[in-house]
């Protein structure tokens, strides 16, 4: 699971209201690499919870990201921003550990790199 | 001279579970609808390219394939409620060199509210089999073919997902067999405001199967008339066989 997943996924237990962010409990993390995509970066970062990615990354051992995004005027020409950004939300795998929603404290398993968020019948 | 390469998934590399639905006829019309319409899609130039129940990955697969030479910043996700089928459905992705993100999850209940307006392109083969309703939501291959009354159960609960996930541009292409009155599920689309057309038309020896075609246009619909729906259904699909 890429963090780009992870800044998608909400916690969809009945009744749940802090459903977002999920909370990462890394037991392995493998590094794929991506073509670097300026243009597809852009468009993302407006569609990203950053504060999500930056905990996301650091749960994962990654902390090269600042706390706050740059502004969106900036970021097309800050190149080492954008190298950044495109390894945290794309290169970086999740690849056993779990998802844990932070108001229930359930756990999500995330197994070969898939996260498993089927409910069971009682959280539906 | 260099080979061409494939540009749908290679039956041979399309990895198999007995838990896990295999390419069948469905999928191939899907497919077949998807290259119909390659032009246009690559036209289209999506962001996010989607499927909801990706069984064995051979229609995410050849999606990718298919958009893959002309269109590289493409995000690709796929789910599915059994948890056999992400697997195979990996292993499928990764067999022809590709890459999706998936996701296990009931239609895709855990995006809905992060990933809405942000699809522009859906794929749907669901369970569309007329089935007892207790056997909807059963796990393993049931979850893939299992489809309730008039096999429409779980499509019906996938339109307003579908309609809430995909962006204004948003197209979204869905198997049905006649016997799920597909001409109803036109109905329920248009009054979301979508229109329709007829992909694929193809009789097996089991089924009727209709691949449709959805996208917004722009047209608020306050009365609709069950019955112009249902006529202008049978027009397009009378014209469509015509003309095979």
């Amino acid at each position: 699971m890429r963090l780009i997943v992870h800044n998608m996924l909400t916690c969809n237990i009945k009744g749940v209201i802090n459903k977002f962010p999920l909370r990462i409990e890394a037991e392995k993390v493998i590094k794929k690499e991506v073509d670097f995509n300026p243009d597809f970066l852009r468009h993302m970062l407006a569609k990203i919870e950053w504060k999500a990615l930056v905990d996301g990354a650091r749960s994962m051992g990654y902390t090269e990201l600042p706390d706050h995004a740059p502004d969106t005027e900036r970021v097309e020409s800050d190149e080492s921003f954008l190298k950044k950004f495109h390894h945290a939300l794309l290169e970086l795998h999740l690849e056993e550990g779990s998802l844990v929603c932070q108001e229930t404290g359930r756990k999500f398993p995330v197994d070969k790199g898939v996260p498993n968020m089927v409910l069971r019948e009682d959280e539906v | 001279m260099s080979e061409t390469p494939p540009e749908i998934a290679d039956i041979m590399r399309v990895s198999s579970h007995r838990e896990v639905y295999e390419p069948c006829d469905d999928s191939f019309a899907l497919v077949d609808a998807l290259l119909t319409d390659q032009t246009n899609l690559i036209n289209h130039k999506p962001n996010i390219c989607m499927e909801i129940g990706c069984g064995s990955g051979y229609v995410i697969t050849s999606l990718i394939l298919l958009l893959k030479s002309k269109l590289s910043n493409i995000h690709y996700l796929a789910t599915d409620t059994n948890p056999l089928a992400a697997k195979v459905t990996t292993e499928t992705l990764e067999a022809h060199g590709l890459k999706a993100d998936v996701i296990c999850t009931d239609i895709a209940s855990c995006l809905e509210t992060r990933l809405a307006g942000l699809v522009d392109v859906m794929v749907v083969n669901p369970p569309y089999v007329p089935t007892p309703e207790y056997e909807v939501g059963m796990e393993g291959i049931a979850s893939s073919w299992a489809g309730g009354e008039n096999g429409r159960s779980v499509i019906d609960r996938m339109l307003p997902v579908v309609d809430r996930l995909l962006s204004e541009k948003g197209w979204f292409y869905l198997v049905t067999l006649s016997c799920n009155y597909p001409s109803e599920i036109c109905l329920m689309m248009r009054k979301r405001g979508f229109a329709w057309r007829i992909l694929v038309q193809r009789s097996t020896e089991e089924e009727n199967l209709i691949i449709l075609k959805f996208w917004r246009d722009g047209e608020e619909v306050e009365r609709l008339e069950e019955e112009t729906i249902s006529d202008e259904f049978s027009r397009s699909l009378s014209l469509f066989m015509r003309k095979q």
